[in-house]
């Protein structure tokens, strides 16, 4: 390691300062907007409900966000490995001794906040994949040796994240790896046998899955089998949604998500009630936020001149982008319910916080694009 | 370049082309969101509409409170009582078993009634209510409400039930109520008021004749529900219209009071009405029913006990029982030979005890013959003789379109459900039902209302209504007002007979009550100012054998249901006739040792009460 005073920042903090990606920070704020209203009207006009505190949220987030983004990024690198080992030890915390919900152990109870480990995890592994793959010379990845590390930085919290049990996050860590592993130079072999082991697995792996994990995906493939039952989420939803037709029903006016035919409104299925109301146009205007967030994340990819940051900020950029599709194309039925928020718009904190953490990071790979970082 | 710079920028161009391609990936799954929400919202977004209007609004019935029956007098007949019931709401208890046998505690609860419960709980969602048992007495309600703290899950409320506080004395008149059934909803074409639950509605008597307007109009409640169905709020509500009041002409008194007096009778049927209006103030037939044991369904082995009853204590004899009306019939064959000319005032002829025609002996009830009869003297002794003698000049057309003028032969249009028409032969009837000529022998036998002819005890009364109320075509009713509005009838054409004729006749039934051989001449009214004039009658219901008549045998001596039908028909007071009132009592053995002490009663009780003199109450 070198010593700390190689560490000193060649510019000054108001050069940093004029560094941070304004246009992000506004798309940021404007999702999270669109987020306040929704919940706003999911409280049917209460403030208190839901909206407020999720602006407090979003408010913490921010500074955490602004906080994170100024810190030099050499600091992010050296804690990658040591944060990723204290989100494993919080998995095997909650695993231990975490809350029970929906049957699955997935919070731990800070007293100010219920924390999900596995929402931390997922920066966590694209941090300490990063690191590593900074450290990795061009030949070397091409070979599979290289990967047994980074598997192994893999495989450890989607199996803690699996015996909670949580699919659809261990699932999402897989992708979000999967999508490092590709921009890092991984020969694109591995990911047609992988795939076409993970396609085989899926007998085995069905026997794995508990019986809500199956009714769900059963669900998925014939929501009318159940419609009263666990196919409703789709079916209510798809309802809602469509019935929103192009202008939707208005702000607050939302029928279905009102008379509580969507379950979980607040949080899950917050994309519906926002396309119910504002109909086709205010959906597309998430979808071309997304965009628009998604493409500067690639810009400020592209600009970074270290690895690190290139594949931090991507695999962030990738990591928000996955959430966001997931939950959109699991409430408009095209996959089976998983249980996934729509960050910075559902009500949750640790999504939150973890949106804006990842943020955070992404622009922080802005601010310090030009930083020599060593290969260790 | 140095081999670290060329990695550098072998690694820089490989990362941008593989962050482009996931750049595009990430591109194309947008796409496919979009796609997915324009195909959802744009292309189905009408269907998903039409789906979401039935997904969220529910339309409730509110089910309407029914209407009172009362009497004249506003006492009720039909009223509306409070019925305590005990729920469970199943999404309030962990173990509905263990909540029922708690409740056991406090109330008797049969093993059927907790497998109904826990059939019904699981039939619904968990926050329906499910009903355990109703109607319980109100400390049975009150113990269970002291105790609820104690009974997770249960609750208490308080519908209402139909009740007949005159119970048997008005079961046939106003009838009962009985849950909907499959005909029932077929009538109505499906009316979706008939699903409300446990809706009850007429199934006899006023309460079905005026189930309509005692029903009243449901409300609607527009309910808001969720997925499950739950009820979330109430978007809009119409409060349903409670039924109306239906005031009837009968006093409930006297009806009681009739009812009490038939029961004396294994099987007998009674009815009393206003010569002029054609009010009626009491109805009875016995044997009867409780009609409340009706309302919420009858239990099998009371069932099968009222079904078992000879006597068929269902029916209601004062409408739909047919008798002979026997030597009652004579007022109305009296009046065709004067109207006829066949006989006057003093035309006369002689009673041996018999008459023959051809080889065919037809016996006079008084076996050694009353004499020379008139016309007077005929109904007051009731001679057959002088009835079979004329009616052969008559003939029997001639009878039955008097016997029509009178009201007999076709039903009286009061209001009921069931009214049997009676029957008035004639040649053309017998050509047309039995393909055969009329005998002259059935012409003699029909002169004293036996044979073909049949008549209801209500045709009865409106018979000898006609004849003491100055000669109108006096109908009988029975409703007085339904709600506010009373019920206005026309007037009452004359049926054209001549009042001399009318005196005539009235004259011998008044001498029935008082002359020296008057049939009923121990039946007359002690009171002066409340005198009655009637006619009795007594019905063969078969025929008395040679053998039979030959050795005396007494009609008593017979098994009861070998004996007469007794009749009588009679009006009072007879200087100013208000009230006429028939009597049947089903082998009774004579009209005037049976029915006319009983036809006394009712037209002195109904004198005493002098229903005719007060004004109907319409207000509510």
């Amino acid at each position: 390691m070198p010593p700390l005073n190689a560490l000193k920042d060649p510019h000054d903090w108001l050069y940093r300062l004029k560094q941070i990606n304004l246009g992000l920070i506004i798309l940021i704020c404007g999702f999270a907007g669109i987020g306040f209203l929704a919940l706003y009207s999911a409280g049917s006009g209460d403030v208190d409900k839901w909206a407020a505190s999720h602006m407090m949220r979003f408010g913490v987030g921010f500074v955490a966000m602004l906080v994170i983004c100024l810190i030099d990024i050499r600091w992010w690198y050296r804690l990658s490995y040591p944060f990723y080992v204290i989100g494993l030890l919080l998995l095997v915390f909650v695993e231990i001794k975490g809350h029970t919900g929906m049957g699955a152990q997935r919070w731990i109870n800070l007293g100010f906040m219920v924390l999900q480990p596995s929402e931390l995890m997922k920066i966590a592994v694209v941090m300490a994949l990063a690191r590593y793959f900074q450290a990795i010379g061009t030949d070397d990845i091409k070979g599979l040796k290289v990967l047994i590390t980074p598997a192994i930085l893999v495989a450890l919290p989607v199996g803690l994240v699996l015996l909670q049990p949580d699919l659809g996050t261990a699932l999402m860590i897989c992708m979000a790896a999967a999508a490092m592993f590709f921009i890092a130079g991984t020969t694109i072999w591995l990911f047609i046998i992988g795939i076409g082991g993970g396609i085989a697995a899926i007998p085995i792996a069905w026997q794995f899955l508990h019986d809500y994990q199956k009714q769900r995906v059963l669900t998925f493939m014939e929501p009318e089998r159940d419609p009263l039952g666990a196919g409703y989420h789709i079916t209510q939803s798809k309802i809602a949604i469509g019935s929103g037709g192009i202008e939707g029903k208005g702000f607050m006016q939302g029928t279905q998500s009102h008379l509580n035919f969507l379950p979980e409104k607040q949080t899950d299925f917050i994309f519906t009630l926002w396309v119910e109301e504002t109909g086709f146009l205010g959906g597309m205007a998430i979808l071309l936020l997304l965009l628009a967030i998604f493409a500067y994340g690639y810009w400020i990819s592209f600009r970074c001149k270290h690895a690190y940051g290139r594949l931090l900020s991507l695999g962030l950029t990738v990591n928000f982008a996955l959430y966001a599709f997931i939950n959109i194309a699991m409430v408009m039925g095209l996959i089976p319910v998983v249980g996934a928020p729509l960050p910075l718009v559902s009500y949750g904190g640790t999504a939150m916080l973890a949106a804006m953490i990842g943020f955070g990071l992404v622009i922080c790979c802005n601010v310090y694009r030009d930083s020599k970082l060593v290969r260790m | 370049m140095s081999t670290f710079a060329k990695d550098k920028e072998n690694r820089s161009s490989s990362f941008t082309r593989r962050a482009v391609i996931l750049g595009g990936l990430q591109i194309g799954i947008l796409g496919i969101l979009g796609t997915r929400l324009a195909w959802l919202q744009v292309v189905e977004g009408q269907k998903y509409r039409t789906l979401a209007e039935q997904n969220r609004i529910n339309v409730k019935l509110l089910a309407p409170e029914r209407g009172e029956i009362t009497d004249r007098f506003g006492v009720p007949l039909a009223i509306n009582e409070q019925d305590f019931r005990v729920l469970i709401l199943p999404e309030q208890t962990d173990d509905l078993e263990q909540a029922l046998r708690k409740l056991s505690h406090y109330i008797e609860l049969t093993p059927r009634d907790i497998q109904r419960t826990l059939k019904a709980a699981k039939r619904n969602a968990r926050f329906v209510p499910v009903e355990i048992r109703n109607s319980l007495s109100r400390e049975d309600i009150s113990t269970i409400e002291v105790n609820l703290p104690d009974l997770p899950g249960i609750l208490t409320d308080s519908g209402q039930k139909r009740s007949y506080p005159l119970r048997e004395a008005t079961a046939h008149l106003v009838g009962y109520v009985g849950a909907v059934t499959e005909e029932n909803i077929e009538e109505e074409d499906n009316n979706p008021v008939l699903g409300l639950p446990g809706l009850r509605i007429g199934k006899s008597g006023i309460e079905k004749v005026y189930d309509k307007d005692l029903r009243g109009v449901a409300g609607q409640a527009e309910m808001e529900v969720n997925v499950v169905g739950r009820e979330v709020r109430t978007l809009s509500e119409i409060k349903s219209t409670p039924g109306k009041r239906v005031i009837l002409t009968v006093d409930g008194e006297l009806q009681r009071f009739v009812q009490k007096r038939l029961d004396q009778e294994r099987s007998a049927a009674a009815v009393i009405m206003d010569v002029h209006t054609g009010a009626v103030y009491a109805m009875a037939s016995t044997p009867s029913f409780d009609p409340n044991y009706f309302v919420n369904g009858i239990s099998v082995e009371h069932w099968e006990e009222i079904q078992a009853n000879p006597s068929y204590p269902l029916n209601n004899k004062v409408m739909t029982g047919q008798y002979p009306p026997a030597s009652t019939y004579k007022i109305c064959v009296a009046l065709a030979f004067l109207e006829n000319n066949i006989a006057t005032a003093h035309t006369t002829t002689n009673c041996p005890g018999y008459f023959l025609l051809g080889n065919d002996k037809f016996h006079c009830w008084q076996k050694h013959g009353h004499g020379r009869m008139n016309v007077i003297s005929a109904l007051e002794q009731s001679c057959d003789v002088y009835f079979y003698e004329l009616s052969l000049k008559l003939g029997i057309d001639k009878i039955s379109e008097m016997a029509a003028r009178m009201g007999l032969g076709k039903p009286t249009r009061l209001e009921s459900d069931h009214e049997k028409s009676g029957l008035l032969p004639t040649q053309a009837w017998k050509k047309e039902k039995l393909n055969d000529i009329w005998h002259r022998g059935e012409t003699v036998v029909a002169s004293i209302g036996q044979g073909y002819t049949l008549a209801t005890p209500i045709q009865l009364a409106v018979m000898i209504s006609r004849l003491v109320n100055g000669g109108y075509a006096v109908e009988p009713h029975l409703t007085a007002a339904i709600g506010s509005e009373r019920i206005l009838r026309p007037e009452f054409p004359s049926i054209g007979l001549n009042p001399d004729h009318v005196k005539l006749v009235i004259k011998g039934v008044e001498q029935v009550m008082v002359g020296a051989r008057g049939t009923a001449r121990g039946s007359q009214i002690p009171e002066e100012s409340m005198r009655m004039g009637g006619k009795t009658g007594t019905a063969q219901v078969r025929r008395i054998t040679k053998a039979q008549r030959a050795a005396g045998v007494r009609n008593e001596d017979l098994p009861w249901e070998e004996r007469h039908h007794a009749l009588f028909v009679g009006y009072a007071p007879i200087n100013n006739p208000r009230y006429a009132c028939s009597v049947v009592v089903e082998h009774g053995i004579g009209g005037s040792r049976s029915a006319a002490p009983l036809a006394r009663d009712i037209l002195w009780e109904a004198q005493k009460r002098a229903p005719a003199l007060t004004d109907i109450p319409t207000s509510a």
